[in-house]
């Protein structure tokens, strides 16, 4: 999947917002999520469907009701590709520091 | 029918075959699955026939049983249900929650994965620790056969 879509839909408020209500209670209808956003029914679809073809959103037919589930797939790439590292990097800093100051406890004593 | 909790999709540039060994195959399961609070890998032991039990044994020589469950549908390259309990609890059904994993071909070269679980009502902890897990694992999953590398952290662990 395009990871610039990823990004895009993130770069939105409500969009955000859509993901932490559904972060809150997973598999809602589009009348659920309609009734926390302040905007039209429409505006709603149109957010989610931007949601749903960066894959953030998975949707679920259940009878006739489609129920809306966060994929946070895509997000835990974004971190493995781009967070992930620059921590590693920071753990590595870390132990060094440890070891050199116990290098210098061992030195006292 | 009571909605499912979770439900992951990732789409990954491979095929069904491939995504079905993965998913089945010790040697392949062993390069990605891997448990963020455990640290060592995992693999997913059984014959694979419905009504056989499944188990999820830690791969670090120890083959502790962490998970366990009952195949109920094995159809290869395609779908793959079974139940999912902690092994103590594994003589009681209603302690059992169900995972489904869904393979499609999609377009451009693409597999769609998704992973239901479902029936979890009433096990937070259980929630919790899914909810954390399976993004890491169908994400690894995805690398491993986009890119035919294992993880750096899963080669440290084991």
């Amino acid at each position: 999947m395009d990871v610039d879509k990823v990004f895009k839909a993130l770069a939105d408020p409500t969009r955000r917002r859509l993901l932490d209500q559904l972060h809150r209670e997973n598999g809602q209808t589009l009348t659920a999520l309609c009734e926390h956003m302040d905007m039209t029914r429409q505006a709603v679809t149109q957010h989610l469907q931007l949601l749903e073809d960066a894959n953030l959103v998975a949707v679920v037919w259940q009878g006739r009701e489609k129920l809306h589930y966060l994929n946070p797939v895509p997000l835990h790439e974004i971190y493995a590709r781009w967070i992930e590292k620059f921590e590693r990097g920071r753990l590595g800093a870390l132990h060094h520091l440890k070891k050199t100051l116990e290098s210098d406890d061992d030195e006292k004593a | 029918m009571k909605k499912p909790d979770y439900v992951y999709v990732t789409y990954i540039a491979t095929t069904p075959e491939k995504v079905w060994r993965a998913l089945v195959d010790t040697d392949v399961t062993r390069q990605y699955w891997v448990d963020p609070s455990a640290g060592c890998a995992r693999v997913n032991v059984s014959d694979w026939k419905p009504g056989s039990r499944w188990e999820h044994q830690r791969a670090d020589g120890s083959a502790t049983v962490d998970i366990a469950g009952k195949v109920v549908e094995s159809t290869p390259a395609r779908r793959l249900v079974m139940t999912w309990a902690r092994p103590g609890e594994f003589d009681d059904g209603a302690k059992h929650s169900r995972v489904t994993f869904d393979i499609e071909p999609y377009v451009d070269g693409l597999v769609r994965l998704t992973v239901t679980h479902d029936e979890l009502a009433g096990d937070p902890q259980m929630l919790e620790g899914i909810s954390g897990g399976w993004p890491k694992v169908l994400s690894n999953l995805k690398t491993l056969l986009e890119t035919g590398r294992a993880l750096p952290h899963v080669v440290a662990a084991g």
